[in-house]
């Protein structure tokens, strides 16, 4: 049995991961990545797992948006 | 419909990775993997996952309340900071293609191998 | 191969998967029959055998401390390979780190940010503090802990301060911290050995009351060293790519 907020939250993540991809500008793609990361933290939260929702919101809201950045940061002034 | 969260599960492995095969960046390749990756996550806590039961911590519940897998925890919680140190190593890498290469561009790189 | 060989391909092999994943998921019991036992049983022993109330941090720390262990150095690994790549970078560019520095703007932080920012190191540090060293007791343990601590440095960078960033995180020290770290963990189950028990099991005492926060025994202590150990390393890795990044920002200053 599933609650409605699991359905909702499932959905959003699904639709979200289909963002992340379309997303072809990996500096657009860096803000939907971490609002992906968010979503699945608030999924994970209603799958009943704090643990891991801390987690992701570390990981996902502020690790991987900044390693993304320094590095396309980094790659533009090798281009220039 | 008690098996859709693992249909979401397919779905959100199967656009990462159709998002790796058609990509023509680097960057944003690591990125679909994070995805495909992600998909692991709500699988583990999906099989765990036991109608009704809480969190697996007994701070202030008693002991015989229903709750929820923890080993599946576990794993799924180490794998996503590991996931972010090998985002981190492979960023390195791109980083590195691109300073020998002067592309991102897998297509493009495809022609330096040998 | 083209792209769109490719493409088929993936539509071909991704069909058929979905078609045996979804015959495969029609068999098994379905989301929220969870059928045990294993969860059941560590969850009706974890308390009263360790003391310790998250019964996550008890599975990461005691029951498969073995298995964190292993990714542990997968993190320690990772990270010695994102300097070792970086670095060799920097070599390569360091004759011609010269021209580039022409005609770059580096906008100034402006006061407000600082501000702001600077406001926020104190609690985020303490924050950090706190998720590490209370793995035994609620939903928080040195993964978490390490990177929320590793956010402070990057606060302090975000205040437009990289010199102070730099300062105080060395490359050499953040390079021994972490090899502190994950030495540390992996010498918690030699301790362990020493005393001949098995690798890794619980040599201190439990404490009398399960949940409070010196309870729980090594589980409270690796999971320390564990956030010592993700903190140094994530700050290692980023500390490498500003380096990459911002030389030029250092040299206006």
């Amino acid at each position: 049995m599933m609650t409605a907020l699991q359905v909702t939250l499932l959905v959003l993540v699904a639709a979200g991961a289909t963002a992340v991809v379309l997303t072809r500008d990996p500096i657009r793609q860096v803000v939907s990545v971490s609002i992906y990361g968010l979503l699945l933290a608030v999924l994970f939260m209603a799958f009943q797992a704090p643990d891991v929702t801390l987690s992701e919101l570390t990981v996902g809201a502020v690790a991987l948006p900044l390693l993304l950045l320094l590095t396309l940061a980094k790659v533009r002034k090798q281009e220039e | 419909m008690s098996i859709f969260p693992f249909v979401v599960v397919a779905w959100v492995c199967a656009v990462g990775l159709y998002g790796i095969i058609t990509s023509r960046h680097l960057v944003h390749q690591i990125v679909c993997l994070i995805v495909v990756q992600s998909s692991t996550y709500i699988l583990l806590l999906g099989v765990g996952y036991k109608t009704g039961a809480v969190a697996p911590y007994f701070y202030d519940i008693p002991l015989n309340t229903p709750a929820v897998d923890p080993v599946v925890q576990a794993l799924a919680l180490t794998d996503v900071v590991v996931e972010a140190a090998v985002t981190a190593l492979l960023l390195a890498f791109a980083v590195q293609a691109h300073k020998r290469f002067g592309t991102l561009d897998p297509e493009e790189l495809r022609q330096f191998q040998g | 191969m083209t792209p769109r060989q490719r493409r088929w391909i993936f539509l071909v092999a991704g069909g058929g998967f979905l078609a045996f994943y979804l015959w495969g998921l029609i068999g098994l019991p379905g989301f929220g029959n969870y059928p045990g036992p294993y969860g059941d049983i560590i969850n009706a022993i974890a308390v009263p055998q360790t003391h310790a109330t998250g019964v996550v941090s008890a599975v990461n720390f005691e029951y498969r401390a073995f298995d964190t262990l292993g990714e542990e150095f997968i993190l320690f690994i990772a990270a010695t390979g994102v300097a070792t790549v970086l670095r060799h970078l920097r070599e390569e560019r360091d004759t011609s780190a010269v021209d580039e520095a022409k005609n770059r703007d580096v906008p100034a932080t402006s006061d407000a940010i600082a501000m702001v920012t600077l406001a926020f190191i104190g609690p985020t540090i303490v924050v950090g503090w706190y998720l590490a060293s209370h793995a035994q007791t609620s939903p928080s343990g040195g993964f978490q802990g390490g990177i929320v601590l590793a956010t402070a440095f990057v606060l302090v960078y975000l205040a437009g301060q990289f010199i102070v960033f730099k300062r105080l995180s060395p490359i050499a020290l953040t390079d021994a911290i972490e090899a502190i770290g994950a030495g540390s963990f992996a010498a918690v189950g030699i301790a362990a050995l020493a005393l001949g028990a098995a690798y890794l099991t619980n040599i201190l005492p439990l404490g009398s009351t399960p949940g409070a926060v010196n309870s729980a025994g090594t589980i409270a202590l690796i999971s320390f060293f564990v956030g010592v150990e993700v903190a140094a390393a994530f700050i290692l890795i980023i500390g490498e790519l500003l380096e990459q990044t911002l030389i030029v920002r250092e040299g206006d200053r």
